[in-house]
């Protein structure tokens, strides 16, 4: 998009400029196409201060954009003496500096530890909801994704296999890799049709029913939330527990064919234990059946 | 307690106490007169021709005629050739260091042919193909131009042995900037010049001052190729190398304090682009990104 890779086909247009055309033979240098780029490092000119680097977009000063991203204090510091945050915020000055027509920002936060993350992707959020401009988000984080996007393309082997909200990625993912994407349990199962829905019987051991009808081999996504412990002997998919984890006051409790979120009694005291044999149920509503691979990628070409 | 046991195991071996003390004694030795001699190797001629006679002869001898002449030369040549080297060679390096094409490290390999080319051979072929009867002697002579034994023939002789050594740093020094920094240049609207001027070249400096002050000091000692190609004329081609030659028979006190002269300007070459180059990797250094923040982690 930012003209640095020459694809092999397609075309790429922003309203009525096109930039590339592999039919027309067509190819705007990144000079001319009008792309705020950020780099996965921010590549920051070492050379030059913050505002010489927002300078060196523009014709002019921009003390304003500095102000705008937080950082006017640091006009004149190099960026080797920023942190990981403000360098994000440098770069997307000046960035901005060159009146992009959009942003394109290339996983911006795989340089920053867990802790700067956080922070530096809800102030990444805010400064987007205000800056009224197109922005694509490149990560391969569907957290980061959720907080950003509005909408969310999945790329999967070169191909955009669903562009969706986070929401519609979550209820109804278009192809298992998706499901898996967003956290869902995936399994493997055969379908067999019932008069309303369906029963899909799985490769490692119980039954689910699921309100969409299916015939034959199948993938199922669950979302772990959705998944509810129970007796072993009251449900015909039992599973042994291999690890409980406290995350964010609920419990991820990890199986070994699955991942289930539940909560903790009232004590705030886990209801389970490693090692155990527990049960699962799921509210058919929830089971999704999945079309095979193969044929969801063909539908969307 | 990490110490009794240490030196335990050491009373522990079969050994003296006084042998390993003896051994490292005579490491120490033989390591320092193998420094002392290859440095008394390199150094002795250097102290020799600075205190061959006294300094006033010495400052005197500076002031001969066929000395000014010399330095005269030397510096006009020198700076024209150093001026064609840097404008031409530095876009030259640029394109060679950051494209990728068929046949990029042949013609790398060819930019080094000079370097390992005796320089009188290097004379010769300037002469066969620059020269009256050279291979564009001709055309030269149509259009009025005759070089031989002329001060232009002294700078395309430095040009040919020195520019070399500064195309050779320059492709290295632009082959490591960082292509992302090139790229971002790019999508901020700088065009290719730009992208060369304000961010090639200022990260590449310490590189590129470093190819540029090996191939002047080069330059400033030329000494075969000059006197093959320009000959040894003093005011017009006798450089200072050429002035040491010729003055070797008639008067050895002013061939050697123009060799003082040449020493003193090679060595404060060397020392400028040492300090030059620290000078740069200083200020460019910069940590990797979130590094400043990664005490934060719990």
């Amino acid at each position: 998009m930012a003209g640095l890779e020459r694809p092999l086909a397609g075309r790429i247009a922003l309203g009525d400029e096109v930039w590339f055309d592999a039919e027309r033979k067509l190819n705007v240098t990144p000079e001319r196409r009008r792309v705020g780029y950020l780099p996965q490092d921010y590549a920051l000119f070492p050379h030059l201060t913050v505002a010489g680097n927002v300078r060196f977009a523009g014709k002019r000063q921009r003390p304003d954009l500095l102000e705008r991203v937080g950082i006017a204090h640091l006009a004149g510091a190099r960026p080797s003496r920023l942190s990981g945050g403000e360098r994000q915020r440098a770069a997307l000055a000046r960035a901005l500096a060159r009146e992009p027509r959009v942003l394109l920002l290339d996983e911006p936060f795989g340089a920053l530890d867990a802790i700067t993350r956080q922070q530096v992707r809800d102030q990444l959020g805010d400064l987007l909801k205000t800056l009224r401009l197109p922005a694509l988000v490149v990560t391969h984080s569907f957290d980061d994704a959720v907080v950003l996007a509005q909408r969310i393309g999945v790329l999967d082997g070169g191909h955009l296999v669903q562009l969706a909200g986070a929401a519609e990625l979550t209820d109804s993912p278009a192809t298992a890799r998706v499901a898996a994407l967003t956290g869902a349990n995936v399994l493997d199962g055969t379908a067999t049709p019932l008069p309303s829905g369906s029963t899909i019987r799985l490769t490692t051991g119980g039954e689910l029913v699921s309100t969409q009808r299916a015939s034959g081999p199948v993938q199922i996504a669950v979302q772990p939330w959705e998944l509810k412990v129970c007796d072993p002997a009251s449900t015909a998919v039992t599973d042994r527990v291999v690890s409980v984890r406290d995350d964010h006051g609920r419990l991820l409790v990890r199986l070994t064919q699955f991942s289930v979120q539940i909560r903790p009694d009232s004590n705030g005291r886990p209801v389970i234990a490693e090692g155990q044999q527990v049960g699962l149920r799921a509210a058919p509503e929830d089971v999704r059946v999945l079309v095979s691979e193969d044929a969801s990628l063909s539908s969307v070409r | 307690m990490t110490t009794a046991a240490h030196s335990g195991s050491r009373n522990g071996r079969d050994q003296p106490l006084w042998y390993g003390a003896l051994g490292r004694a005579a490491v120490v030795i033989g390591a320092t007169i193998v420094i002392a001699v290859v440095m008394a190797f390199l150094l002795l001629p250097i102290v020799a021709l600075f205190t061959y006679q006294p300094v006033h002869d010495l400052i005197d001898n500076f002031g001969a005629k066929v000395a000014t002449d010399a330095i005269l030369v030397s510096l006009k040549t020198n700076a024209i050739a150093f001026a064609i080297m840097i404008a031409l060679g530095t876009p030259f390096a640029y394109l060679i260091g950051r494209r990728r094409f068929r046949g990029r490290s042949l013609v790398i390999t060819l930019v080094e042919v000079p370097l390992v080319m005796p320089p009188a051979v290097a004379g010769l072929g300037l002469l066969v193909a620059f020269g009256r009867v050279g291979l564009l002697g001709h055309t030269l002579t149509v259009l009025g131009i005759d070089l031989a034994f002329t001060q232009a023939a002294v700078v395309l002789a430095i040009l040919f042995v020195a520019s070399p050594f500064y195309l050779r740093g320059a492709i290295a020094a632009f082959e490591g900037v960082d292509s992302t920094l090139l790229d971002v240049a790019g999508t901020l609207g700088a065009g290719p010049l730009r992208r060369m001027l304000r961010v090639a070249v200022p990260l590449a400096t310490a590189g590129l001052g470093a190819a540029a002050a090996l191939a002047f000091a080069r330059g400033v000692g030329e000494f075969g190729a000059t006197i093959l190609f320009a000959g040894s004329f003093q005011g017009t081609t006798q450089t200072l190398p050429l002035a040491v030659y010729s003055l070797f028979d008639a008067n050895l006190d002013q061939a050697i304090a123009i060799g003082v002269l040449l020493i003193t300007v090679s060595v404060a070459i060397l020392l400028a682009s040492k300090l030059v180059g620290s000078w740069t990797s200083s200020r460019l250094t910069s940590p990797s990104p979130g590094e400043r923040s990664s005490y934060a982690q719990p």
